[in-house]
């Protein structure tokens, strides 16, 4: 579905991202994970296109997505959320979640000043989608405060409802229990499975251990900026070389 | 209901803006009322530079109110449809109205000459290039471009409008149709805003990235915004020269430039009432202290800077987020109080609302 082949970053000399190649088949999970500043992070960049990578290819479901501008890549189906949460804060958690219904409309100008009746009809099933999907994250009672009054936990599921309305193929999280509680959490791995049994492939940044090793299928490993490994849970936790890069080597 | 709620409930309203324009649309049979108990200033005159410049703010307002695109240069726009129309009809003899889709055209191809390569830039950087912009229009018009513009004199007799032979020849009935086109503009306008379209600005302005995360072509919607702000400019600009017959570069300066802009700011950014508002205050007040030249400027200065100190909304603010075009259909659950406190939100959260998606 999505394969990243030989993806290499720079900024300024310092090699965010080099060669670093995998893929993510429908119905997966995937982790990505590895210590602080190993790339990850500009990976799930480079994959929606906020940056564009000096080297390699990513495709996905056979199109070539890189250098493509990032509303095209979400409209393909790849939507995210980010690491440091982009709500917009001031706006309803409605209007929040309505926001990404913007890429499945049609209406233009034009039919904004005629108002014709498909327009209307666009503009309810819209409301209807984004409450849809906010009742699925479980914020329905809440699409009339404000996305800024929500908790932290909270403000992380109204991104996830955001990305969902969009109607993504592909859905990136990063670091999705940043913040949570354990009860939280327990409960955002249900969401992310029952994400995956909608047939949405899932690729995430978690540095909770717990959670990555029992939620997802697959794992890729990073370490300043290059691949370390990649495979099941179960093969990635007897790694030698990433229990190195977590614990360090005894010497 | 206090006046207060009443007010803030209905300040955005289209009930509100009905009522203001038949208000407008009476106002000149009221005038003459007026003058026959004796008033004497030239309140129509007044009236229709404030009916223009509501009308030019309100475009202003698209790109700089609800984009936030910090535009200080939509005087330039303002002056190609008004030389457009001066030029045609003077040199080519067309009808005043016949000009007014080619000035709105001319503008917009302007507007989007101009945006193409700027519209990446950010804030300020974007401010200090369309300030260039004005500056640009106003010494090429007055150096006489391609010898159509009349050099620093500039363009005069320029015809009345005409439609269906009916010559508007007077004050009011300039009035009447200064002041239909601002109705259009703010019938326009509203109807932009509560749109698709509308709403990808407002997140645009919110958060540019996560606006593009969410699937919306934020270069596409700041183009757009700035080619139809600019058009409507052209079309004002029509209005403009067809209203006082001469025109000149020295009409189209910075200073014009900034007090659109002010107008916008004080008004209350992204808000037609605010700007509506904000027109009559700024172009009107400048008329009535017209006497007092020096003095005029103090008080602009300091009414601005109480006005960024106590109220830096502006006077009517915009109200709420992004704008449906119809209401909500449904709404599941009675609206939260603000002040939920925090100990039931969590409680909440523990029994019901996470177990809604299916494991």
């Amino acid at each position: 579905m999505l394969s990243l082949h030989n993806l290499h970053k720079n900024f300024g000399g310092l090699l965010a991202v080099s060669d670093v190649s995998f893929t993510v088949t429908a119905g997966m999970i995937v982790g990505l994970i590895g210590p602080n500043g190993a790339g990850k992070t500009t990976v799930f960049n480079l994959i929606t296109g906020n940056y564009k990578p000096d080297g390699g290819e990513i495709f996905f479901c056979g199109k070539k997505i890189s250098g493509l501008p990032t509303h095209e890549i979400v409209s393909l189906g790849i939507a995210r959320t980010f690491q440091n949460i982009r709500l917009f804060s001031d706006m309803t958690v409605l209007e929040n979640s309505l926001a990404g219904r913007h890429c499945r409309m049609r209406s233009g100008v034009l039919s904004a000043l005629f108002r014709p009746p498909r327009m209307l009809r666009e503009e309810k099933d819209a409301v209807k989608q984004a409450l849809h999907e906010l009742t699925y994250v479980g914020l329905e009672t809440r699409h009339a405060q404000k996305a800024g009054n929500l908790s932290y936990g909270e403000q992380r599921l109204l991104e996830i409802a955001r990305a969902l309305a969009t109607q993504p193929k592909f859905l990136i999280l990063d670091e999705p229990a940043g913040g949570m509680n354990d009860a939280e959490t327990e409960s955002l791995m249900r969401l992310i499975r029952s994400i995956r049994n909608r047939g949405i492939a899932v690729l995430l940044i978690e540095h909770d251990m717990n959670l990555v090793m029992r939620l997802c299928d697959r794992l890729v490993v990073l370490e300043h900026g290059a691949m370390l490994a990649q495979g099941s849970p179960e093969e990635i936790k007897n790694n030698e070389e990433v229990i190195r890069a977590y614990l360090g080597a005894g010497d | 209901m206090s006046i207060r709620k009443l007010w803030d409930r209905h300040s955005h309203s289209p009930a509100l803006f009905i009522v203001f324009f038949v208000f407008m649309a009476l106002l000149p049979t009221l005038l003459d009322l007026g003058k026959a108990a004796g008033g004497g200033i030239a309140w129509l005159d007044m009236l229709n530079k404030i009916g223009i410049s509501a009308a030019l703010a309100l475009s202003l307002n698209l790109i700089l109110g609800q984009t936030g695109l910090f535009h200080m240069g939509h005087t330039a726009f303002f002056a190609v449809g008004a030389y457009a129309t001066a030029i045609l009809n003077t040199l080519y003899g067309w009808p005043v109205f016949h000009t007014l889709p080619v000035a709105g055209l001319l503008a917009a191809l302007a507007g989007l000459a101009v945006a193409l390569p700027i519209i990446r830039l950010r804030g300020d950087y974007l401010l200090i290039v369309t300030v260039g912009i004005v500056e640009i229009v106003r010494i090429a018009l007055t150096n006489n471009i391609f010898d159509l513009t009349g050099g620093a004199n500039g363009i005069y007799g320029i015809s009345r409008p005409v439609i269906f032979g009916m010559v508007f020849n007077t004050p009011k009935l300039q009035y009447y149709l200064i002041w239909a086109f601002t109705a259009f503009s703010v019938f326009f306008f509203y109807r932009l805003e509560h749109s698709r379209f509308g709403r990808a600005l407002c997140f645009i302005k919110a958060d540019e990235i996560a606006a593009a995360g969410c699937g919306i072509n934020v270069a596409l919607c700041k183009l757009t915004a700035f080619t139809l702000g600019a058009c409507f400019a052209g079309m004002a600009g029509t209005l403009y020269a067809a209203n006082i017959r001469t025109i000149e570069p020295s009409s189209f300066n910075f200073y014009e430039s900034v007090i659109l802009f002010a107008i916008v700011i004080l008004g209350g950014a992204g808000s037609i009432a605010g700007v509506l508002l904000g027109s009559f205050l700024l172009i009107g007040l400048q008329d009535l202290f017209r006497d007092f030249q020096s003095a005029r400027m103090l008080f602009f200065g300091s009414a601005m800077v109480a006005m960024m100190i106590f109220r830096p909304q502006g006077l009517i603010p915009r109200q709420g987020g992004p704008k449906l075009a119809c209401e909500i259909p449904l709404l599941p659950a009675p609206e939260q109080l603000e002040d939920a406190s925090k100990g039931d939100v969590s409680d909440g959260k523990k029994d019901g609302g996470r177990d809604a998606f299916p494991a």
